[in-house]
Order: structure tokens, then sequence, then C-alpha cells
């Protein structure tokens, strides 16, 4: 795995990803849900407004790294409150 | 009433997920870890958390490379549709004519990009090329190594001539399943041909042209073979487009990090608009009753 250029944060960010795509897999078969129409009018499941979320997330942190120079958890803050948002209405 | 989504065929598809986890995700994976480490070859690398994105993100010579992306995918999407669609209503609908319409149309589609890029290449020359000859010979000065327009006009000619069959033929393909009847209840209703073009053919091939521009749209916006042969992303760096940059950066330079940064931006930006795509199509496909 040398070549792969492993960093201790990169891997809990992958740790993560991984572990939020496993549980919402765990869900999703626990717990099956019709698709419903939020705020953007398209039909969504749990999984679409995760896909949605980390998108989103990502741009929102691109956006705070290029225009302002305070530090980077600010961003996640706001992503948390976009999350919500997401879960909620879309 | 809707029926529960029945997530357990997701288990169907794990041998497709073990290949694309070699051949994209540990990639991908790969140049995450580059991303935010600098790099001086013999795989020693030194941690420098968010500075390659920020530097990206500051970056004129890579916003200038995205902005060149864009235009040239706006520009050849805005030819290849509408031309697309105009060819697909003029190709015979059966008959012999029809089969050698399709097989002519599926040619350029059959050409390896960097053979495409050698015949433009040699095509456009105006010592031997056809195409550079003749234009001299007319007096036009046309030469596309060293002038931005010709440079330009001869990459995008290229993709057209190389890509508006495919749009073509999805759009003949959704012309062909329109049943006779929604034409004949047109000509009752003395509809014009313009009418029957925007209520009846375009609401109809919708589907496989959202299809077709998601495609081209992709295709377009990780061009790499075709301008590079041709123009090598010259005169000056006019058509150094995004993934030819890139390349220039990440094995020319060997700046792994800023480019692993900037590959990751390209990546959300092509995520972001297929996702955007996909999501219209299936709602379309949903409004159609499909």
């Amino acid at each position: 795995m040398d070549w792969m250029a492993w960093t201790g944060p990169t891997a809990v960010f992958f740790g993560i990803i991984a572990a939020t795509l496993i549980t919402f897999t765990v869900l999703a078969i626990k717990f099956p849900e019709t698709p419903r129409t939020g705020v953007l009018g398209i039909e969504t499941t749990r999984g679409d407004r995760l896909f949605i979320t980390l998108l989103g997330s990502a741009f929102i942190n691109l956006a705070w790294l290029g225009m302002l120079s305070a530090p980077q958890w600010g961003a996640l803050i706001i992503c948390l409150f976009y999350a919500i948002a997401v879960f909620r209405w879309v | 009433m809707n029926k529960a989504v029945n997530q357990k065929a997701w288990f169907l598809i794990l041998p497709v997920l073990l290949l694309v986890a070699f051949s994209a995700v540990i990639p991908l994976m790969t140049v995450v870890n580059y991303s935010v480490q600098d790099t001086f070859g013999s795989n020693k690398f030194f941690w420098v958390g968010l500075e390659w994105f920020e530097e990206m993100l500051a970056s004129e010579r890579m916003w200038n490379a995205l902005g060149r992306q864009i235009t040239f995918s706006a520009i050849i999407l805005a030819i290849e549709i509408p031309l697309g669609i105009f060819v697909a209503l003029n190709m015979p609908k059966k008959g012999f004519w029809a089969s050698l319409c399709l097989v002519l149309m599926s040619l350029p589609l059959l050409i390896p990009w960097n053979v495409v890029g050698t015949i433009w290449q040699i095509f456009g020359r105006v010592d031997i090329g056809l195409l550079g000859y003749t234009l001299s010979a007319l007096g036009i000065d046309y030469n596309y190594t060293q002038d931005f327009y010709a440079a330009w006009i001869t990459v995008i000619v290229m993709d057209v001539w190389h890509w508006t069959s495919l749009v073509a033929l999805l759009a003949y393909a959704g012309l062909q399943s329109i049943p006779d009847a929604y034409y004949q209840a047109a000509k009752i209703d003395q509809a014009s041909r313009l009418s029957v073009f925007r209520f009846i053919e375009l609401p109809k091939i919708m589907g496989v042209l959202m299809i077709a521009i998601l495609l081209r749209f992709m295709d377009s916006f990780m061009i790499y073979t075709e301008p590079f042969v041709v123009t090598g992303g010259g005169p000056g760096n006019s058509t150094t487009f995004l993934s030819i940059d890139l390349v220039k950066m990440a094995l020319g330079q060997f700046d792994l990090g800023p480019a692993a940064a900037f590959s990751i931006m390209y990546y959300l930006v092509i995520l972001l608009v297929s996702y955007v795509f996909y999501t219209v199509m299936t709602n379309l496909d949903k409004r159609d009753g499909h």
C-alpha cells in the first residue's frame, strides 16, 4: 500500500465516508423507504440526499478555502447546517 | 401508491463494484492522498495539508484552462446537438438509403481518437493537407499552428466531424420509435412542420437527446488526444484544455500535488453536472410514465 501514499487524515476521511455508506446501506435494508419529493421537485431517497449533501459539502469547502482565509472547520459547520437542511427539505 | 424500494439488489452488482474499485476507486483515493502532500520523487511524500487546493483555486493558469474547457464544451454542444437533430430529421426512414446513411454516419465513430487527430493534423496542413492547401489557394490565411482562431476552428470542426453522427444516430433512433398515429393526427389537425417538430418529435426524443448531451458533455469535457495530436495545446496555450494542462503538470513537471488537487476539483465539476443531467433525465422519464 506504500504506493498509495496514505496519510492519517486522508485515511480518516475515507473511513468516515465508508462508514457513512455502510450505515446508509444497513438503514436502507432494515428500514426500506418510499422516495419523497422535496423542494427541488425531484424524488429523493436517503441515499440521494446523502449524495447531495456530500457533493454540496465538497463545494462549500472549496468555496470557503478559495474565498476566505478563515480556518477550515468553519466550512464544516456550514456543511452541517447544509446537511440538516438537505435531509429535512430536499 | 409507491412500492418501497428494495435495496437488496445492490448486492448483485458486487462483481462490478470490485472491478470499479480497482479501475477507479483506488486510483481516485491515491489522487486524494497525493493532493495533500508534496513529493520530490522516489515515493517520498511530505504533508502539506490543503495548500495545493488553495494554490490551485488562486491559480490563473488553471482557471484559464477551465474557461477554455467550458467554452469548448459549450461551443461543440451548441453545434452538435442542433446539427445532429437536423441530420436525423432529414435521414431516410427506411429502405436501402436508410441503411447506407446509418453505415456512413457510423464511420467517424469507429475511428480511434489519435487517428482522428492525425487525420486532421495532416488534412489542415498548408503544404500537403487538402483543407489547408485549398484554403491557402483561395487566399485565406489559415495556419492552425500559429493562429489562435484557426487552431480553435480546426479543433471544433474536428470534434463536430467526429461526434455529430453520435447525436444524429441517437436522435434518429428516438424519431424511429414515434408511432405513425402521431403524424396522422398532426396531419388531420393541419399542424405545420414546425409544430410537428415542437410538439411531437422533440418531446418524444427528449430522453435520448439528454443521453446524447450528457455523453457529449462528458466526452468533450475530458478531451485530450485529438487537440493534443493536432495542435499540441498551442499556439501558446490557446487550445490547452484541462486534461492537457493536467497531464503537463502531473507528468511533464511532476507536480503531482497541485495536479491531484486540481483533478479532484475537475472530477467534482463533472460529478455535479452529470448528476444534474441524470436527475433531469430520470425525472423526464417518470413524467413520460416509463
